[in-house]
């Protein structure tokens, strides 16, 4: 092969005593997508960071670009060697146009006045190139996040970077926008930008990955080229073991005498919002495990906050064990034994500043009260210590804040506050998303004993794999309608490409 | 070059070192947080006790920096609940104002007299909870609520005694503003209004760190949307905290009109909403909420009241001692805005 673009040769980088990164090399081609994968913690960002500019790596470190050495300092740094990263969270201003956001620090003027013209005119060439729906002068808040990843892209190649680094770039998108994002990162491929694709999810790198780079606790752990790309391979190299069922699924309530008995424990009978969901009924049973699939923008979320009374509903009603319930708020949703766990868990879930103590015993500090609104601070204790050792949240102690703990813990801990209800339902929101690895496949006992024990558990999820592994049946979304549901068969697994099908609609062509 | 990739071992980085220098740190920041600026208030008490030639540390003069704490304590314990979830209430000045009025008039029907204290602490909590009312369930931001209450209480406070000044020299209970309470006789008494403050300071520390009402007090100032769809009332909280800010507010009025023995609705309590702003923040609660202890409050209460009374004891003039205060509010919020670097919400 030709030059690397990016060469990285023993790269370390110490934060007081403790090493983030040890000794990683990374090389880069250009025209090259290398996919870099690890679980949380591994190292991926602070690589990222000294790439960036953010971080200054240990010295002995060494960055070569097209074979000389470099010193990136500073995020100016990054972009002067032709490193751009799209972040997660994009760094959009919503309220300044697609020009404006492009352009942004480096405003062209003429005499001194913005030159708002000559900056959409230089903006043009670069939208149509990337095949952009949308014109230089619309505001970016009136963008979609597919767009807006567009907006983000655009800005990096006008600044003629060379080598594009995306983090999780999916996780917002719907199916449809994620394929044409991965067709567009074919396309910079073919005209030479080499791409560093950060992700959590093996089917991307399957679909886009020329060579994989995996990280562990800092460290390189290999690369793989195209054609060794296995998912076993990948999930080894990141965990540093067999995970040999990665999704647990033990308890079958067709096997169980006591989960089909009877009413389902909830029923949403024609429910609607007047807005995002149009008239859905779904049911549930004690110790089923229900998947609500769809595309990102079908509704899913929207009806899970109808049936917890975080939104009102417009017209239908939903029942529990056979008795229509009024449910206006979450508090309510809580009485009669529904627990919601959000998909948003910094921004709706968890209290970022508040002790995993509090954050576990939130919801029951009420019941658990003495004299009618004491806290029982042993009790609580008690609780948060067990949630820690049932679940392996790992933290220092109980008392650390939430917020210091990684997205898996995180994730645990939210768990922990809504199982310490004991609810009868649990409707889970994309549980296992920003978790890694090792928690996701904790987290799918955990739903699993939860089924054992008789709790009907409905699972939001984009992660087909997820749905399929741990449910016993799928209901699947489109467009705020049920498009339909699939059912487990006694030998069969449930199909992607069937759920796929009527998420996007294409099975009305078939017929 | 890939061949060994799953294979090779490495060694990792012991992870349980990370977290233990992890907890290390979080335990400085926690104890530097809950220390606060304990430091300083004791700092500045040696020094003004040495640019003062030893006049600050003496029993009538540490008598005169707490009494003169006192009401700022009060509020700034009201103001603490409310800072605590992300608001602001700019209207206790006023309120406290409104109260008094309100207790002094009250006071001078003979029948009713000794009525007086509860009803301007009733008057204060009243106002507080029509703040509260207009937060929670209208929805509007509490400072523009609370900017409208400052000027609209106001007024109410000068209308009640149609503008003037209304005197009560024979006010019952006057001993709270002015008496003291004998601890061990002719050695250590403390100011009735020092007793009230501490009492308040104490009753606020139970409501907030043992209560459930206090745990969903800083659910609310930390993530808002998180707290309502954990099933938290969100609106009861907010009317509770305004009212209490209203409540403490009243007590605050009637401390002062025993003080006094008067009260003037255009004077009483003009800017007082400010000193017990700059009491919360020096106290390090966070100005976004979700952050913050009682005991913070009182350190910040009596930062203000030593530097009034240092700066006039070393002989600063009244002019200067507007400037230096006002750079110490600036201060505090820099402050606030370094200790926030550190936490979690970045």
């Amino acid at each position: 092969m030709s030059e690397p673009i990016l060469e990285m040769r023993r790269v370390s980088k110490s934060f007081f005593s403790i090493k983030a990164l040890r000794d990683v090399d990374l090389t880069v081609y250009a025209g090259e997508i290398h996919a870099l994968m690890g679980e949380n913690g591994a190292g991926k960002s602070t690589l990222m960071k000294i790439l960036s500019g953010a971080y200054r790596p240990d010295p002995g470190s060494e960055i070569r670009i097209d074979g000389q050495p470099v010193q990136i300092s500073g995020p100016l740094g990054g972009r002067a060697a032709g490193i751009a990263i799209i972040y997660q969270e994009l760094s959009l201003a919503p309220n300044l146009s697609v020009a404006e956001n492009i352009y942004l620090g480096r405003e062209l003027s003429r005499g001194g006045l913005l030159a708002r013209e000559a900056m959409q005119a230089g903006v043009g060439p670069i939208l149509a190139r990337l095949g952009a729906d949308f014109t230089p002068q619309t505001q970016v808040a009136n963008l979609s996040m597919g767009q807006r990843q567009l907006v983000e892209i655009a800005r990096a190649l006008h600044a003629r970077s060379r080598i594009l680094i995306m983090d999780e770039p999916t996780t917002a998108l719907s199916a449809g926008e994620s394929e044409r994002l991965f067709a567009l990162i074919r396309q910079l491929r073919a005209e030479g930008l080499a791409i560093i694709y950060i992700s959590h999810r093996m089917d991307e790198v399957y679909a886009l990955g020329d060579r994989v780079t995996v990280l562990r606790d800092g460290t390189l752990v290999g690369s793989l080229d195209k054609g060794d790309i296995r998912a076993d391979t990948i999930v080894r190299m990141m965990v540093g073991r067999d995970v040999s069922s990665f999704y647990k699924k033990e308890h079958d309530p067709r096997n169980d005498p006591n989960a089909r008995s009877g009413a389902p424990v909830l029923a949403a009978i024609d429910i609607a919002d007047g807005r995002r969901v149009k008239g859905c009924s779904l049911t549930v049973h004690a110790g089923e495990v229900v998947g609500l699939a769809g595309l990102v923008g079908a509704g899913r979320t929207e009806l899970a906050h109808l049936i917890i009374g975080a939104a009102p509903i417009v017209s239908g009603h939903v029942e529990i064990e056979g008795r229509a319930v009024s449910i206006r708020t979450p508090g309510e949703a809580l009485d009669a034994g529904i627990a919601y766990l959000t998909e948003d868990r910094k921004a709706l879930g968890l209290f970022l500043d508040m002790s995993c103590l509090d954050n576990i015993n939130l919801a029951v500090l009420g019941r658990d009260a003495k004299f009618g609104g004491i806290l029982d601070r042993d009790k609580a204790r008690d609780r948060a210590k067990r949630a820690f050792a049932g679940l392996g949240i790992r933290a220092a102690n109980v008392g650390v804040p939430a917020g210091g703990l990684s997205g898996g813990n995180q994730q645990k801990v939210l768990l922990s506050r809504l199982l310490a209800i004991g609810p009868k339902i649990l409707i889970l929101d994309e549980p296992t998303r920003g978790v890694d690895v090792g928690a996701k496949s904790e987290i799918y006992s955990i739903i699993d004993n939860l089924a054992k024990s008789g709790t009907a558990v409905l699972v939001i999820s984009s992660d087909l794999p997820e749905i399929i592994g741990i449910c016993d049946r799928v209901i699947v979304m489109r467009a705020g309608h049920i498009a339909g549901q699939i059912r487990r068969g006694p030998t069969s697994p449930l199909s992607q490409e069937e759920i796929m099908a009527l998420a996007t609609g294409t099975e009305q062509l078939d017929a | 070059m890939p061949e060994n990739g799953a294979s090779s071992s490495t060694a990792p980085v012991a992870p349980g070192l990370a977290a233990a220098q992890e907890t290390k740190r979080q335990r400085t920041r926690m104890i530097i947080r809950a220390v606060g600026m304990l430091p300083v208030l004791l700092l500045l008490c040696i020094g003004f006790h040495v640019l003062s030639d030893g006049r600050f540390f003496t029993g009538q003069n540490i008598g005169i920096v707490v009494q003169q704490s006192a009401v700022n304590t009060v509020l700034a314990a009201g103001m603490t609940f409310v800072i605590l979830t992300g608001g602001i209430d700019l209207s206790v000045g006023s309120i406290l104002a409104a109260s008094a009025m309100a207790g002094l008039i009250i006071s001078k029907f003979p029948d009713l007299g000794v009525l007086w204290l509860p009803a301007a602490v009733l008057t204060g909590a009243v106002f507080g909870i029509l703040n509260g009312g207009l937060i929670a369930l209208l929805r509007l931001p509490p400072f523009i609520v609370t900017l409208g209450s400052l000027t609209a209480v106001r007024g109410a406070a000068r209308l009640l005694g149609a503008d003037t000044t209304v005197f009560n020299p024979s006010i019952p209970y006057a001993f709270i503003g002015n008496g003291a309470l004998t601890l061990i006789p002719g050695v250590l008494s403390i100011p009735w209004l020092w007793v009230i403050a501490l009492l308040v300071i104490l009753v606020s520390w139970l409501v907030l760190k043992r209560t459930v009402l206090g745990v969903h007090i800083y659910a609310v100032g930390g993530n808002e949307s998180a707290a309502r769809l954990a099933g938290i009332n969100v609106w009861a909280v907010l009317i509770f905290v305004y009212g209490v800010s209203g409540l403490l507010a009243g007590l605050g009025g009637a401390m002062q009109a025993a003080r006094l023995y008067a009260a003037n609705g255009l004077q009483l309590g003009q800017s007082y909403e400010l000193d017990a702003i700059t009491a919360v923040i020096l106290g390090g609660t966070s100005f976004v909420g979700g952050i913050g202890s009682i005991w913070g409050t009182l350190v910040g209460a009596l930062i203000i009241a030593v530097l009034s009374n240092g700066l006039i004891l070393i002989g600063v003039s009244d002019v200067w001692q507007y400037v230096i205060k006002g750079l110490v509010i600036i201060g505090a919020v820099a402050l606030d805005r370094y200790r926030l670097q550190g936490s979690a919400r970045t």
